[in-house]
């Protein structure tokens, strides 16, 4: 079938990356990117850290200029998608107009958990997910004293840097019993713990939040899960996020923790492809069990890769997964997926803030976690892309180092 | 507003509108260059905006350090002018900018 017309509901890094790809790769038919944000489609990681220090301007957030989707060809459309009707092959948009696509790519991301306790709508509490929500929260950031972060994830911990270094007294609450602890090994938890307790930040772990203070409307406080009382003038939750199925299930399409695809990244409807945050799909780093990844890399990668099949070039999507978190003069990275490790070596030291934690499952080399060694986590790039071959019993050998060994064991 | 030439490695030229306080990587990602991804959006993390910088131009930026030294160091085909663009913000004065491209960011 020839492809004449390619509808993207959602608007962010992997919308964007399918539409920019699909010119990248030559294709000429239609492109429709379908946001329900006002203004040009933008980068989210900054809004949290960079952008809401002011370090960087809002148009340093932008993807690309308005000019690009002019002269590209790429549609812009600002409204909300409602409804698909696959029989029709059309996406219906809130403004009652109707898209015809040849194919369809469900690229609507995720929302934050709510934090569903009493006065949670009190004026101070805020999720992070939008530039509107880092525009309204960032003079509040500055002008706060008293900032309680609830979870202990990289959205929270990023925030409760940019709190604790804009003077505010921070308190990080969290069900957990250390940092990041889904998404990171003990070694380096406890590195960021130490970190954040130095900058000023005071951890409650096994803590949940009972109930939210207010006066006169604006947020005055927190009660704890167990009663304690911390005073707060801002709230900043960080608990998750839901992906946004809602228009693929009332579609009719296969949902599974996300719009679930096969490892072409097409869903069960060969009309339609689905990525990034919203979409679970097998992961050869996971056993070829579904997964849903909340990541540039991962919405990058699989917005060129479908790109790519559309044009003629299918190809199983097997990109390693990698990701960042900024905290402070922190920078961690990690490369690969730690899940189900039974076996850690470690490279640096927590002391000295730089610290590689290298995680094996099995004895082959699963994960690298990098903290202010970015170095070891290119070189873990690498290693892992291909077979697994280094083994613990080497990484232990003293003076072992991850760029030599990479260098030495190319094929 | 600068206007700063890309060379490719095939030697085709680019001129590229950059604006003073946009990095170097932005002003070649919003002009559609081919050859630099800047996939990390600018955040010292990805290494897919390494680019030469011409001789003449080296000495206006700041050195090459931490991070990005080190980032630097996976990239293919490092040279003493590699820089991560990603890091290089345009300044008054760098109309002409001269900036080469890689073969291939990986």
């Amino acid at each position: 079938m020839t492809l004449n017309s390619v509808v993207i509901v959602g608007a962010g890094q992997g919308g964007f990356q399918v539409a920019a790809s699909l010119r990248q790769e030559g294709y000429q038919g239609a492109i429709t990117l379908i946001g329900d944000e006002p203004g040009l489609p933008y980068q989210r990681p900054p809004l949290s850290k960079a952008y809401l220090l002011g370090k960087i301007s809002a148009t340093a957030l932008l993807f690309r200029p308005m000019d690009f989707y002019t002269q590209q060809n790429i549609e812009l459309v600002h409204d909300q998608a409602v409804a698909v009707d696959r029989n029709n092959r059309q996406v219906r948009l809130a403004s009652g107009r109707a898209v015809p696509y040849d194919h369809l790519v469900l690229a609507m991301g995720a929302h934050n958990r709510p934090l569903s306790v009493p006065g949670a709508d009190a004026h101070g509490v805020f999720g992070i997910k939008t530039k509107a929500d880092a525009d309204e929260l960032a003079p509040l950031a500055k002008e706060a004293r008293h900032v309680v972060v609830v979870g202990a994830g990289f959205v929270g911990l990023e925030f409760a840097a940019v709190a604790a270094a804009n003077g505010a007294t921070v308190h990080v609450l969290e069900l957990g019993d250390r940092p990041m602890a889904r998404a990171i090994s003990r070694e380096m938890s406890d590195l960021f713990r130490a970190a954040h307790e130095a900058w000023g930040v005071h951890f409650e772990f096994r803590q949940g939040i009972g109930q939210i203070l207010s006066e006169g409307g604006k947020v005055s406080g927190v009660v704890t899960a167990e009663g304690k009382t911390l005073p707060a003038d801002l709230v900043v939750y960080g608990i998750g996020v839901i992906p946004n199925v809602q228009l693929a299930l009332e579609a009719g399409l296969d949902i599974d923790n996300g719009i679930k695809v096969d490892s072409n990244l097409l869903t069960s409807d060969a009309h339609i492809s689905s990525l990034g945050d919203v979409a679970s799909f097998p992961c050869i780093q996971n056993g070829q069990k579904p997964l849903r990844l909340e990541s540039v890399q991962n919405a990058v990668d699989q917005g060129r890769a479908i790109a790519a099949r559309l044009v003629g070039k299918p190809a199983p999507y097997t990109a390693l997964p990698w990701f960042w978190t900024d905290q402070g003069n922190l920078k961690l990275q990690i490369a690969g997926m730690s899940m189900g490790y039974d076996n850690t070596v470690a490279l640096g030291t927590p002391e000295s803030g730089q610290l590689s934690v290298l995680c094996f499952r099995d004895d082959q080399l699963v994960a690298v976690e990098s903290c202010n060694r970015p170095g070891d986590h290119m070189a873990a790039r690498k290693i892992l892309a291909r077979p697994p071959r280094l083994t613990p019993a080497e990484a232990q050998v003293p003076g072992f180092e991850l760029k030599a060994w990479e260098a030495a064991n190319r094929d | 507003m600068p206007t700063l030439t890309f060379i490719e490695h095939n030697g085709t030229l680019h001129q590229v509108h950059g604006e003073v306080g946009q990095s170097v990587m932005q002003a070649a990602t919003f002009a559609m260059l081919p050859g630099i991804q800047g996939d990390c959006g600018g955040a010292c993390s990805c290494a897919t905006c390494h680019a030469y910088v011409d001789e003449a131009w080296v000495d206006r930026f700041p050195p090459v350090a931490g991070t990005e030294d080190e980032m630097l160091d996976n990239v293919s085909e490092r040279r003493a002018n590699s820089r991560l663009s990603c890091q290089l913000v345009i300044e008054e004065g760098m109309d002409g900018l001269m900036v080469h491209l890689p073969a291939s960011q990986y």
